[in-house]
């Protein structure tokens, strides 16, 4: 068996030394350069939360976990991640050993069971690499971007395992050993092919050339390509945010690259534009100019410019509904949610602002709500219960109930909080409200880009609070729950109203509930599910007041948005053609066979999805309601006043 | 002829606005009640012939000059404040009108005398003259009770029918010289609006869409009430603004005034400038969520509600109807 | 160029007014201040004339609750300085305001002369004036009013304006400066400015007060307001009521009996 060390063409080691030093020279120089164009953008410190970044890495990374989310290609893909890394690691090993000879180490491929390992990787990867082959290129889902780089990678992978199969294949040929069955049947071919066993060895030592070779030109060509998926990605996990979709830090907005953080442009490096985010994104689905996966290309091109090239337009900007179902979906933990909101806060500094949208903003800077009504008026709707609301302004109460902006002026949610009332009363609970000292959460004024009228709304909040007396905070608002418990720094003592009916169902305060004899979908709202992790509590307490509760096809982790969110609610719809995201959503739930009622635990989904029943027709066929009704209605025994 | 009540006709671009006869009616009552006789002033440069229409007067003053050729306030009012100064009449009732904007003010100061804008009403209390007022886009009615004498009325459109201020036969005219600076201000031309599609003034329905309607998308909701009812869309000047509607369809203190046969006020809140506009419809339907709007001081019906919900059920209806 | 513009806080109607217990003035109490529609139109047509032609834009405001707010927030979205009038009683005379503002415009240093003054070209509480002729008269300045476009001739020194009358039509006006200019509508809507800005300017930019020299006894002894009441919006209209399908019902029968519903032409 040659030793590769004496081979002409390794003679001295210097061509390898050479070829080595210009490979990794040209990786580290590349790299340096990203690593500058990043010191350029704002700092923003990660280095919190370590073991909770750890296991995020571990599930994510080295487990794949998101990928196996489409379970075709996350076998393939975690298949090919992994023959990847351990050529990787071989490789450095079989790099080290032929530059340093003096080593007393053998090349990988000589221990046995490396060898095997090499092999079993090697052959699961390339299968792996032909399943992903054919996804992409036969049954390719929509908006996989089937970029050159990522064909140029693919190939390069491919040539890594090929080589090192093949040279597996020469070398058993030349030197049968045991612990090498692909080896053994490839020299078979070989042999058959009428290789001899001189020209074997031979041969071998040129795929292990062509191997080196190939992963060397891989290493010094990744940092160049578009395609720095392989490399940033598993930063990109370790680095991402612990709780997707928050609001970045207050800032000023960004729109140039050094007003953004250094996180937000890594998004740009980490995309694989695999497309999960493009295939979950209402906005893209209903034809907006926003497309998720573009915008991570967009942030690429911009790091890649070094700040010269931003193609983003402002109609994509206005167009998220800041659902967080691409960050949700993202394997690599891409900050979608985060870039948009700072290119929001850059637009509300202009003052280019949807007209609308303006108009929702001056309302709510003067009047504390996006209506424009009296802030008198916000109690108003308690006048239909039949009995007073405890002023928690002025005695102290258990429960304070924020009810919201909606909830409080939209005609028909005001139907939703009087049921709510009455719930609350029947169940005994000792609860009141802030009357007119309530404000808008800022949530959605937040997510709009307008920080500092967040700001505003949230001490406003915080000093009614500050002056009631209560345990806990109860409210029907997902936007509102998100923000309490999120961005307020109040972590605890917050619950949403069927976090609480659960509860008091639980412990026997409600009671005998009559169940509605009804097929009932039930739709989990983007801020109270995806963003915070309440599943289960809507659905116990459907199922106690519905005789029938099914999922939507689309559900949990995956609901699709009703769209109103981000302040898209307050802006104009410009016409795509496509349906909106809200009449998609009430055809998904008239799809279903017997569905009657789509059951809702947000005021905006309410009001959407009744608008959407009338724009699509369905008017007869479905209602909304929301839980709260549906309890309301069950709990009609315990009534102590007239309803 | 002495402490007569005086109305200033609105004259424009050589036709007398309706409401010189609006104002005429008002003044014919209030000197039939005070026993004082009622004088229209006439201004402008070579006019003359329409003093011939302002019978429901006892006599015309009419100013020529070529300052008054076209309507501005400074020398309007200062033609006015010379013929006043002279001959002091008791009142002055002045249109509110873009026309002749500004002159009563301007009038008052002139002759240091009490001036009342926004009056829907001027009626007599024990021998005295109160005016009934539209204040904060008529929300409040305010009685006023001016002090000294001349008082000078800026007086809203729709005070009082003009028929009833058209006169039969011809006044006296007795032509008077007043001593007018040129005008500071150089008027060089008229903009007409765009041609519309449509002429308002010509139909019979008009489906009117204020603030209300939201956005610009919610217009076709009144475009197919438009067409149901076989009219056409017209709208307040908030939409006009914000671009939703062009110029030719404004209705109100700078558009158009319209008398249809019915007017659907949807989202409308009835401000004084869009109400001078279309109060003459014949039926005045009006749809808002705001239960204190004032559109429903001048409309016939009116239900409290959302203007996005009722415009497609009333489409629906209408078409069902016709089916 | 040197441009003033005069605001005015007015009640914001968005709020329940309430009469007073004496009968003939708005309880105050109730009552919240905005800046009148019009003026913020001359703020913004302001703006955007010191955006194309340079200069500096001062904001004039007489004293009124929140009209803090508002001068801040004019400076906030460009203006140059922002004065607040003090001493002047801001009940319903808007003659007394054009007096006091004259004076403080003459008196106060490095206003006049200017080039034009803006105001809105009404507001819903000038019952006994409208402030922007009267002003110029005052002041000895031409005027223009329901004014929807400027267009300045820096060189030649007048500026280019239309405005409203009826139907739709406009005219074309010259005037040269300085002027006074009653707008009506700005070229653009008021634009938007971030809380965060306003905020910003509340720290660092401050507002200054004039008070008026000599308290002019303007309009306000020649009127008196004999009573205010609220119309009642039911009086007239005959309301409907149910859902809104019963009520587009109704609404066909009375157009049907009108003989309205005739087909479409």
């Amino acid at each position: 068996m040659p030793d590769p060390l004496t081979h002409s063409l390794l003679a001295g080691g210097a061509l390898l030394w050479a070829m080595t030093l210009i490979s990794l020279g040209l990786f580290c120089w590349k790299v340096a350069a990203y690593g500058r164009v990043l010191q350029r953008a704002r700092l923003e410190p990660r280095w919190d939360h370590l073991p909770q970044r750890l296991r995020l890495f571990a599930t994510n990374v080295l487990g794949q976990k998101r990928m196996f989310e489409e379970p075709a290609i996350g076998a393939a893909h975690f298949l090919i991640f992994w023959s990847f890394v351990f050529y990787a690691g071989s490789f450095w090993w079989n790099l080290g050993r032929a530059l340093l000879p003096m080593l007393p180490v053998p090349f990988a491929d000589e221990v046995a069971w490396m060898a095997l390992a090499l092999e079993v990787t090697g052959v699961l990867g390339l299968a792996a690499l032909a399943v992903a082959a054919v996804r992409r290129y036969v049954f390719a889902p929509p908006r996989l971007e089937k970029s050159r780089d990522a064909t140029i990678i693919l190939l390069l992978i491919t040539l890594v395992l090929l080589s090192s199969l093949a040279g597996g294949g020469f070398a058993y040929l030349a030197n049968p050993r045991s612990w090498r069955p692909v080896g053994a049947f490839l020299a078979g071919i070989f042999s058959a092919a009428g290789v001899t066993q001189v020209q074997a060895g031979s041969l071998y030592l040129w795929m292990m050339w062509l191997h080196l070779a190939t992963v060397l030109g891989f290493l010094a060509y990744l940092p160049y390509s578009k395609h720095l998926h392989l490399l940033a990605s598993p930063f990109g996990v370790f680095f991402g945010a612990l709780q997707p979709g928050l609001a970045p830090a207050s800032s000023e907005g960004a729109w140039k690259l050094e007003e953004f953080t250094w996180r937000q442009l890594f998004s740009g490096l980490a995309c694989a534009e695999c497309g999960r985010c493009d295939r979950a994104c209402p906005a893209f689905e209903s034809g907006t100019p926003l497309s998720p996966k573009t915008l991570m290309h967009d942030i690429k091109m911009l790091v890649r410019s070094n700040g010269a090239d931003f193609a983003v337009t402002r109609e994509q900007v206005w167009a998220c509904v800041t659902c967080a179902a691409c960050m949700t979906r993202c394997p690599v933990f891409n900050e979608h949610i985060p870039l948009l909101i700072e290119m929001r806060r850059h637009l509300v500094a202009q003052g280019e602002v949807d007209p609308r949208l303006q108009t929702a903003l001056m309302n709510l800077t003067r009047y504390g709500n996006s209506f424009g009504q009296s802030a008198r008026n916000r109690a108003k709707w308690t006048q239909g219960l039949g009995f007073k609301l405890k002023d928690a302004r002025k005695e102290p109460v258990e429960y304070l109930w924020l009810v919201g902006d909606y909830a409080s002026f939209d005609p028909r949610v005001q139907a939703v909080s009087a049921a709510a009332g009455r719930v609350f009363e029947r169940a005994g609970l000792n609860f009141g409200i802030l009357y007119e000292a309530e404000q808008n959460s800022g949530n959605d004024a937040r997510r709009a880009g307008e920080e500092g009228l967040f700001e505003t709304l949230r001490d406003k909040n915080l000093a009614a609070l500050a002056k009631a007396k209560f345990e806990r905070i109860v409210t029907g608002d997902p936007h509102t729950y998100h923000a309490l418990k999120n961005e307020y720094g109040r972590a605890n003592g917050v619950v949403h109203s069927t976090e609480l009916v659960d509860e008091l169902i639980a412990s026997g305060k409600l009671p005998a509930l009559t169940k509605l004899d009804a097929t009932v979908a039930y739709h989990d709202p983007c801020y109270l599910g995806r963003y915070n992790g309440v599943y289960a509590a809507p659905r116990r307490v459907l199922d106690s007041v519905a005789s029938t509760v099914v999922e939507m096809p689309r559900n949990r982790a995956n609901a699709y948005c009703c769209g109103a969110g981000g302040g898209r609610i307050w802006m104009e719809d410009a016409p795509t053609g496509k349906e909106r995201p809200a009449e998609g959503r009430v055809r998904e739930a008239a799809g279903l066979p017997g569905v009657g009622i789509l059951a809702v635990a947000c005021p905006k989904d309410l009001v959407m999805f009744e608008d959407a029943l009338k724009t699509t027709g369905l008017e007869g066929q479905l209602a909304v309601k929301d839980i709260m009704q549906l309890v309301e209605e069950g709990s009609r025994s315990h009534a102590t006043s007239a309803p | 002829m002495e402490g007569g009540i005086w109305v200033l006709a609105e004259q424009w671009r050589g036709r007398l606005c309706d409401v010189t006869y609006e104002l005429l009616a008002l003044g014919r009552e209030l000197a039939d009640g005070l026993g004082v006789p009622l004088q229209a002033v006439l201004l402008g440069d070579g006019v003359k012939e329409l003093a011939a229409s302002l019978g429901r007067a006892d006599a015309v003053l009419y100013a020529n000059h070529p300052a008054l050729k076209d309507p501005l306030p400074e020398p309007y009012a200062e033609a006015l404040a010379q013929l006043a100064a002279e001959r002091k009449p008791r009142a002055v009732l002045v249109p509110l009108t873009n026309v002749s904007a500004g002159v009563g003010s301007l009038l008052g100061e002139r002759l240091q005398a009490s001036a009342v804008n926004f009056c829907k009403d001027v009626r007599l209390k024990d021998g005295r003259m109160e005016a009934l007022c539209v204040l904060y886009g008529g929300k409040i009615e305010a009685a006023i009770a001016p002090a000294g004498e001349p008082v000078i009325f800026g007086i809203l459109s729709g005070s009082r029918p003009a028929e009833k201020g058209r006169g039969a036969g011809a006044p006296a005219v007795e032509e008077v010289a007043v001593d007018l600076s040129p005008s500071q201000v150089r008027f060089k031309r008229y903009v007409e609006p765009e041609a519309g599609d449509v002429d308002l003034t010509q139909q019979d329905t008009l489906v009117g869409v204020g603030r209300g309607i939201q956005s610009q998308d919610n217009l076709e909701l009144a475009e197919s009430l438009a067409q149901a009812l076989g009219g056409a869309v017209c709208g307040s000047r908030p939409v006009v603004d914000q671009g939703w509607l062009p110029l030719s369809r404004q209705v109100g203190k700078s558009g158009l005034t319209v008398k249809p046969k019915v007017y659907l006020a949807a989202g409308v809140s009835g401000a004084p400038e869009h109400i001078e506009g279309m109060r003459e419809a014949s039926l005045i339907i009006a749809v808002n969520s705001d239960p204190g709007a004032p559109i429903f001081n001048v409309a016939h019906f009116g239900f409290v509600g959302d203007v996005l919900d009722l415009l497609p059920a009333l489409t629906e209806a209408i078409q069902a109807r016709k089916a | 160029m040197n441009i003033l513009v005069l605001l005015r806080m007015v009640p914001d109607v968005v709020e329940e007014l309430e009469i007073a217990p004496g009968g003939n003035a708005l309880d105050l109490d109730a009552l919240r201040m905005i800046l009148s529609e019009s003026d913020d139109h001359a703020l913004e047509q302001a703006l955007l004339l010191k955006e194309r032609h340079g200069g500096k834009v001062t904001v004039l405001a007489p004293d009124a609750p929140e009209v803090d707010d508002a001068l801040y927030t004019a400076l906030a979205k460009g203006a140059d300085r922002a004065i607040k009038i003090t001493d002047i009683d801001e009940a319903l005379s808007a003659r007394s305001l054009c007096y006091a503002c004259s004076q403080v415009l003459s008196s106060l240093p490095g206003l006049m002369p200017a080039d034009l003054i803006l105001t809105g070209a009404q507001a819903f509480t000038d019952l006994d004036a409208v402030i922007a002729p009267l002003l110029a008269y005052q002041l000895g300045l031409p005027h223009v009013g329901i004014v929807s476009q400027v267009a300045v001739d820096a060189a030649a020194g007048s500026v280019t304006v239309l405005r409203e009358y009826a139907g739709g039509v406009r005219a074309e006006i010259e005037v040269s400066l300085p002027a006074v200019l009653g707008i009506q509508s700005a070229e653009k809507p008021p634009r938007y400015v971030p809380v965060a800005k306003v905020r910003a300017a509340m720290k660092s930019q401050k507002i200054e007060t004039a008070g008026v020299p000599v308290m002019a006894d303007g309009g306000m002894a020649l009127i008196q307001v004999a009573g205010m009441v609220k119309p009642e919006a039911a009086g007239h209209a005959e309301m409907l009521e149910g859902s809104p399908e019963e009520v587009a019902g109704r609404i066909c029968e009375i157009l049907a009996a009108r003989g309205l519903l005739q087909e479409v032409r």
